[in-house]
């Protein structure tokens, strides 16, 4: 087995020790990060992504990877920026006003981590106009936002009214929380939907290709 | 009243023997210490009556469209107890759980109080109907981040509901209370009980402390009951992660058990029952305090799924639907069906008592069996299981203690009932009993050591340890800035 595919099954299996002696012994080796990032440790996300889906294993096992591929970012991290390589996309994520449900929330911020995508978390109870004001800051490909609550649903319409009158007609916006259906996201100008943190990931990619 | 603690600043747990040690005892209708209530019911007291709970379909409340809601209250209070009348119920409890801004905003909550409590006093001189009104404010304090617990708008605006609704006549004042929930839901998604162990035993009973002799204060000075609280976003999220097969069952099972260590607390401030409907510890409890219990099962399928939909009745004092939205059946209102639903229940349980012991026994366990063996969730709740749980709990003399002996109690429950074939526990969860042992193992011998241990581990930006009489550990930089909104949540960096 080639020391990438180690890599891949330490994080699938959650080895974080594992993960901080093979990754420095294939920079030793001579390997390039992206490579890492492309091929060993988001494939492995997708993996857990999968076997999460399927119901074979459970949240705490998909964070156990997480944090696993949490720890090779740490090392990896500084020296794509270093050498000016930008994550694929940015992503800005949080639950709406109103609202304190994060549960789903994180789940879908950690998935887009796993996918590669640098991601900014904004928290719960985000009003639109510091969605606003986060997007000019941190320019992302991506807005995800999440309600929970019907009664702030409307929330989310203030919000999406709100980037668009701010003129952020680029920026994408997905959605989702238990009460929120791709029926309701085109009423209200949204670009997507997703049900759940496992399909979050193809709908993101999606609408950024669209 | 200040309940002691130990020279080691221990908290001590108060019950040290159980109201009810006979699981053929632990039964619906009838708790040791019944609760009166104004119209005359007697909770507790060998009946079994409904409570029905209700809220807004889909709409904004802001000041444009507070006529409407008011209206829909009107109209909930006035359709549900004449049907409640109509069916002949021997008494009906009206839950009020407030949205959000109507404890924000205290005036619109009291407001609607008075209409519940206009529509309660109608129907008593229209039909005779004896009724009671809980109000359950919000616990709007996490709406900061990092919570302020002990101070601040949202805690000032909650007491002044209570207060008020206590002062105009609501006559169970309840919460849902959030205090340890902080490292909570982290805990769950990480399926770390050392973390459910601190968030509940040693921060929940902590917090619980601090608000429920508040309540208890309010009521005491307006003549009215301080009822219970519930871990429901403790338990119940742990639940609901299950159903969704995100954590094990077995895990969302044990934190059920743990849960009691804190929902205890409110009685040992001076509650008096009944113990809040969506509390599913609430025959822990009972057994514990011998104070009557709400509970919810398959009536509450409105609101979220249960696998103990029959099981919950078992050892209910009044039977809820969780919470309905006034949108329009085919049969009525929603809170009209559900008010039926619940009297229908509750009317079938109450004749199998009149039978006889035998007939009520029986129909205990035809409920109890029906769901035990199919969920873990409902095997803990079982009434002898419950009782081994409420024993583990008072044989401790600390929270902190009693946390772990239930825990460990809950998994032996667990594990025997599976190896003798009593359970089924799915393949992929078997291996968490274990898992959940090794960690118990591991927990040192006491709560300061505990303490010590966790303060180093915890992200002390998530909450403030002085709102819980916690020391920050030496070194620790703790700089808060409360604000409202922008708590970013860190899923993925939990302590194991
Ligand atoms: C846990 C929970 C809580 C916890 C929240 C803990 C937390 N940190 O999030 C607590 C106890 C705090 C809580 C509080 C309240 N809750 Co609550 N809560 C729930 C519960 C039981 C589960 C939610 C959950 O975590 N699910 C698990 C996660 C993993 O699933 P999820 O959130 O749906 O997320 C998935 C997808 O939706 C999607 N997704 C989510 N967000 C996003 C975003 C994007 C961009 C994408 C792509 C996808 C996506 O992917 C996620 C992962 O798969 C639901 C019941 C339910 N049926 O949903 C009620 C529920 C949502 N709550 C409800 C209510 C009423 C409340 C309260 C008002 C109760 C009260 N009276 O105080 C308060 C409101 C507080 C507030 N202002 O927000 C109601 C809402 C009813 C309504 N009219 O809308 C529900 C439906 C329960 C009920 N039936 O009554 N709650």
């Amino acid at each position: 087995m080639s020391k990438l595919e180690d890599l891949k099954t330490a994080v699938i299996n959650g080895k974080r020790k594992d993960v901080k002696t093979i990754v420095p012994e294939l920079l030793e080796s001579g390997a390039d990060p992206v490579e890492m990032l492309e091929q060993a440790l988001i494939p492995a996300m997708s993996v857990v992504g999968e076997r999460f889906k399927k119901n074979e294993i459970f949240v705490p096992e998909m964070l156990v990877s997480a944090r696993a591929m949490k720890e090779a970012m740490k090392i990896i991290e500084p020296i794509l920026i270093e050498a000016g390589v930008k994550p694929e996309f940015k992503a800005l994520i949080g639950t709406v006003e109103g609202d304190l449900h994060d549960i789903g929330k994180n789940l879908v911020a950690t998935m887009w981590k796993g996918a590669g995508f640098d991601v900014v978390d904004l928290g719960v109870n985000v009003s639109p106009a510091a969605f606003v004001q986060a997007i000019e800051e941190h320019s992302p490909h991506l807005v995800g936002l999440s309600a929970l609550l019907t009664t702030t649903m409307p929330a989310m319409r203030d919000t999406v009214e709100k980037i668009r009158g701010a003129g952020h007609d680029k920026v994408k916006v997905l959605i989702g929380g238990a009460p929120v259906t791709l029926e309701f996201a085109r009423e209200i100008g949204a670009d997507g939907y997703a049900s759940d943190a496992a399909s979050a990931v193809d709908a993101a990619r999606e609408i950024l290709a669209s | 009243m200040r309940l002691p603690l130990t020279p080691k600043n221990e908290y001590i747990m108060k019950y040290a023997d159980l109201a009810i040690s006979d699981p053929s005892q632990l039964v619906y209708g009838v708790s040791p210490r019944p609760l009166k209530t104004r119209y005359g019911l007697n909770i507790g007291g060998g009946t079994i009556y409904p409570e029905l709970n209700f809220t807004l379909p889909n709409m904004d409340i802001k000041p444009a469209t507070l006529p409407e809601v008011y209206r829909h209250y009107r109209q909930i209070a006035e359709e549900t107890l004449k049907r409640a009348a109509e069916l002949e119920v021997p008494g009906v409890v009206l839950e009020f759980e407030t949205l959000p801004p109507m404890t924000e905003h205290p005036e619109i909550g009291l407001e609607v109080v008075k209409i519940l409590l206009d529509g309660i006093e109608k129907a008593n001189s229209a039909y005779g109907l004896k009724a009671a009104l809980r109000c359950t404010p919000n616990d709007n304090r996490e709406f900061i981040r990092p919570p302020l617990m002990r101070s601040g708008r949202y805690w000032e605006a909650m007491l002044e509901l209570f207060e008020k609704s206590a002062a105009a006549g609501a006559e169970l004042l309840s919460i849902e209370s959030v205090g340890g929930k902080e490292l909570h839901d982290d805990a769950l998604v990480n399926g770390d009980l050392r973390a459910v162990l601190f968030s509940l035993c040693v921060m929940g009973v902590r917090d619980m402390r601090f608000l429920w002799e508040h309540i208890v204060g309010i009521a005491g000075r307006h003549g009215v009951h301080a009822a219970g609280d519930t871990a429901c976003g403790f338990g119940n999220t742990a639940m609901v992660l299950a159903e969704r097969r995100m954590i094990p069952k077995v895990f969302a099972s044990v934190v059920r058990a743990v849960s009691a260590v804190r929902s205890l607390v409110a009685y040992e401030c001076g509650a008096v029952g009944p113990g809040k409907d969506c509390g599913y510890e609430n025959p822990i409890l009972k057994a514990i305090t011998g104070f009557p219990m709400s509970m919810e099962g398959k009536t509450s399928a409105c609101a979220h799924l249960s696998p103990v939909g029959n099981l919950a009745a078992a050892t209910a004092d009044l039977w809820s639907n969780e919470s309905v939205q006034n949108i329009k059946l085919l049969g009525a209102m929603a809170p009209v069906c559900y008010m039926e639903q619940l009297a229908y229940d509750c009317r079938l349980m109450n004749q199998a008592a009149k039978d006889g012991p035998e007939d009520r026994a029986r129909l205990i366990k035809w409920m109890v069996e029906s769901d035990a063996a199919l969920d873990p969730q409902a095997l803990i709740l079982a009434p002898e299981n419950c009782i081994s749980l409420a024993q583990a709990i008072v044989s401790e003399d600390s929270h902190y203690a009693a946390g772990i002996s239930v825990a460990r109690k809950a998994i032996g429950i667990l594990r025997e009932s599976h190896q003798q074939g009593r359970l089924r526990i799915n393949e992929r969860e078997a291996g968490w009993l274990d898992r959940m042992e090794d960690e118990l193992d591991d927990m040192p011998e006491s709560e300061d050591e505990f303490i010590d241990e966790m303060m180093e581990e915890v992200d002390l930006e998530k909450f403030t340890p002085q709102d819980y009489d916690l020391p920050v550990p030496a070194g620790a930089q703790v700089h808060h800035s409360h604000s409202e909104g922008s708590a970013p949540g860190c899923l993925g960096c939990g302590s194991h």
